[in-house]
């Protein structure tokens, strides 16, 4: 056998099937795993993701419940309580909010109310975030309440290799994971081999998705790819911009991300979630706490408006895009001195009346000490 | 030629076949709460168990009154009472086997302590020093549950997990009458009805949630009736008489392990205490109401099945009081000890591993804590005072 037959096992996969993948290899593997959850069943889950697990597994193993979120992940605390590992899709983000007292109030809580004695390994899967065309309550960016919730991990795969790992990961993990599948990545693909799946970093770990010098932004889930394309087009500008993925906001990668910032002195932290009271104000202010003295400039943001997330024929304005992404890292102090942007302070990065990108850039190339 | 031109030709097309999916008839409740004491019936019942039960009620009984008083002593930070509810709390316990489970209400330490949980431990969540203070496994009691009816889901899920692992194990989860009003209670019964899972729900209907009284709650026939929405029997039963409570649960247990599914019972009892000891129930309802529930009471209406039919003297009475003392003697005592506080414990079960923010923490607070210890007395000068 050659080397290249070897590597030809790798065929394009999307993210939905290397989380179908996951959910059939980890019940494979272990009895007490148990997939449930609304239209998961004959129909494989309105995405498709756990197309055939009901038939490989039984409709014990993989079963469709009634419609009633609460009732599904109280039934997981149930299961969990007696020893088994239940997986819980809930359809869409804002269909996740009725299970969110079982979520908060004792899914979170359990290991700690009892000391350790009932932990709670529940997966739950929430497809989230929008730039799928859904209409009303089919595109929130819900990570902000889980985060907010002390004992649960919250994560959200970017790449097909990690669809897969993560949620491996978050299945055999012995707490509560809230696991963020990006719905517009559901059908991005890679060169993925289902029966040799490569070892990634595990819940906590952040990677850095493109090393650079400049400036580092720091990212999540369906802002991942937005970001990898403006560092390619920030390249033409002369900025060479590293991009931190961090596939898990909590736990929080503080390690890995500090270590960029204070290498490049420049940060911004880019989500479809809201600005206000939103991950990303929690993420620059430990990078302030932590990095100050190597920052050169204020950590940016460039989030979602603070609006309810907006119809389909809408969304577009309000998704972080590429351009909104170099509008904030020109704003970054590439000059000796920094102007506020007028029209206040208020507002996410980049949708004020910034300098075009280009007088930016020519500050840039006139400030001797922008690299470090 | 079109149809409206021939008239008598057309012919609708019969719906699809429709008939009701379950017959209502042998779920409905009975029109009266089912009673045992005081009638022709109680004869035939197990005098041991009658006995065994009224041990516990005297003791339940006293476990409340002692409770209560531990507020008032501060060595309680809040106690919902259970008096007046004894009947349901020590039914509940024993209707179910070593193996089954029990999921209580925040007013159902009483029900934890009859089936064998150590009292002390089981007011841990009541005195603050945790919030539960047992390990639910060992006596299978799930932790006493403060947001209302959210238990009921859990209950669900584990006779679930139980029945598709193969165990004969049943759940029996307690709630209140403003709990049927939470969607939680609703979500869970149609759960277990749907999956046919090993649940009873026992609703102990006290008359009021908080101050609401049912009237306001709901505006079904009886609770009970609920059951028949969900395609589960419903019974109605006197909540104050021990032996029928037993009995129905018992009946309910029974009916589940054999695989027959959920069922709701509905016991009619009162809430004889306030809410709790912070509340003032004489805001929203009279001393005469209260006084025709004490002439129903529970301990007294076994009490005199029992000594009526010369199963108990007065020094049988006199021998479960004194027990019951006793009990409360050793509960005041062990809960005038100050309980051993750890604060570090507070970063101990988060998480099964500590993630760098909460290892951050504690540190914080440990050199809080040794800072403070730097401060106080060392143990010469302490001893010279």
């Amino acid at each position: 056998m050659t080397t290249a037959a070897v590597t030809t096992g790798r065929k394009p996969a999307t993210m939905a099937q290397a989380l179908g993948r996951a959910l059939r290899d980890a019940m494979a593997d272990d009895p007490s795993v148990h997939v449930l959850g609304e239209d998961v069943g004959a129909l494989g889950g309105v995405f498709r993701v756990t197309d055939g697990l009901a038939k490989e597994f039984g409709e014990d193993r993989c079963t469709d419940t009634p419609l009633a979120e609460a009732g599904i992940l109280g039934a997981a605390v149930g299961m969990a309580m007696y020893g088994l590992r239940p997986v819980v899709e809930m359809q869409f983000d804002a269909f996740a909010y009725p299970a969110f007292e079982q979520l908060v109030s004792h899914v979170a809580r359990m290991r700690n109310r009892t000391r350790g004695a009932m932990p709670m390994p529940i997966t739950v899967r929430v497809p989230y975030g929008g730039g799928i065309g859904g209409v009303e309550h089919h595109s929130d960016s819900s990570e902000i309440y889980y985060m907010a919730t002390p004992g649960l991990h919250v994560v959200a795969p970017a790449t097909v290799a990690d669809a897969y790992g993560l949620l491996r990961a978050a299945i055999a993990s012995d707490d509560p994971v809230v696991f963020l599948e990006p719905k517009r990545l559901y059908w991005s693909k890679a060169d993925w081999d289902p029966a040799r799946p490569e070892e990634v970093p595990g819940i906590g770990r952040a990677a850095v998705r493109r090393r650079g010098t400049s400036a580092t932004l720091i990212t999540y889930g369906p802002s991942v790819p937005v970001c990898m394309e403006a560092a390619e087009a920030a390249r033409s500008e002369g900025w060479d911009l590293e991009v931190i993925d961090l596939r898990s906001l909590v736990p929080f990668d503080e390690e890995t991300v500090c270590a960029s910032v204070r290498r490049t002195g420049r940060a911004v932290v880019v989500h479809e979630a809201t600005g206000f009271g939103g991950p990303g104000g929690e993420i620059a202010a430990r990078v302030t706490e932590r990095c100050f003295h190597h920052l050169e400039a204020p950590v940016l943001r460039v989030t979602g408006f603070d609006i309810p997330y907006p119809p389909p024929m809408l969304e577009q304005h309000h998704l972080p895009g590429v351009d909104r992404v170099l509008d904030a890292v020109a704003r970054l102090q590439w000059e000796s001195e920094w102007t506020a942007p007028s029209g206040g302070s208020g507002g996410p990065a980049g949708v004020n009346d910034v300098k075009d990108v280009k007088d930016a850039v020519k500050g840039f190339d006139e400030f001797e000490g922008g690299v470090r | 030629m079109t149809v409206l031109e021939q008239p008598g030709s057309y012919r609708p097309t019969p719906p699809p076949a429709w008939r009701p999916r379950t017959d209502p008839a042998p779920l409905l409740p009975d029109a009266e709460p089912y009673r045992l004491l005081g009638t022709d019936a109680a004869a035939g019942l197990d005098t041991g168990l009658l006995r065994r039960m009224y041990g516990q009620l005297v003791r339940g009984r006293r476990y409340n009154t002692q409770a209560t008083a531990l507020t008032r002593q501060g060595r309680l930070a809040v106690y919902p009472s259970s008096t007046g509810q004894e009947a349901c709390e020590v039914a509940a316990a024993l209707a179910l086997e070593d193996r089954d489970w029990l999921f209580p209400s925040y007013r159902d330490t009483l029900a934890a302590v009859a089936r064998g949980l150590d009292p002390v431990q089981a007011l841990t969540l009541l005195r603050g020093d945790w919030h539960t203070g047992y390990d639910p496994h060992e006596h299978r009691v799930a932790p006493l549950c403060t947001p209302l009816a959210t238990q009921l889901p859990h209950a669900v899920g584990l006779a679930h997990a139980a029945r598709l692992k193969g165990d004969d194990v049943v759940a029996l989860a307690m709630v209140g009458d403003g709990g049927t009003s939470e969607g939680d209670f609703h979500e869970a019964l149609n759960f277990a009805a749907v999956w046919q899972a090993p649940v009873v729900f026992l609703v102990q209907n006290n008359g009021f949630a908080i101050s609401v009284p049912l009237a306001k709650q709901t505006a079904a026939p009886s609770l009970a009736h609920k059951a028949v929405g969900y395609g589960m029997p419903g019974r109605l039963v006197d909540g104050n008489d021990v032996a029928a409570v037993h009995q129905v649960l018992t009946e309910a247990v029974r009916r589940a392990r054999a695989g027959a599914g959920p069922t709701l019972v509905e016991a009619v009892t009162y809430r004889i205490d306030a809410h709790t000891n912070a509340d003032d129930a004489t805001r929203y309802r009279t001393d005469a109401e209260v006084e025709t529930w004490r002439a129903h009471d529970p301990v007294d209406l076994l009490e005199r099945e029992l000594t009526g039919r010369k199963l108990l003297d007065e020094d049988g009475v006199q021998r479960e009081r004194d027990a019951a003392e006793a009990m409360a003697a050793d509960l005041r005592e062990r809960m005038n000890q100050d309980p051993a506080l750890d604060p570090m414990d507070l970063f101990t079960h988060v998480y099964a591993e500590r993630t760098d923010q909460l290892r951050e923490q504690a540190a914080m607070l440990r050199a809080e804590l040794d800072a403070a210890g730097d401060t106080t007395p060392g143990p010469q000068e302490g001893a010279q005072r």
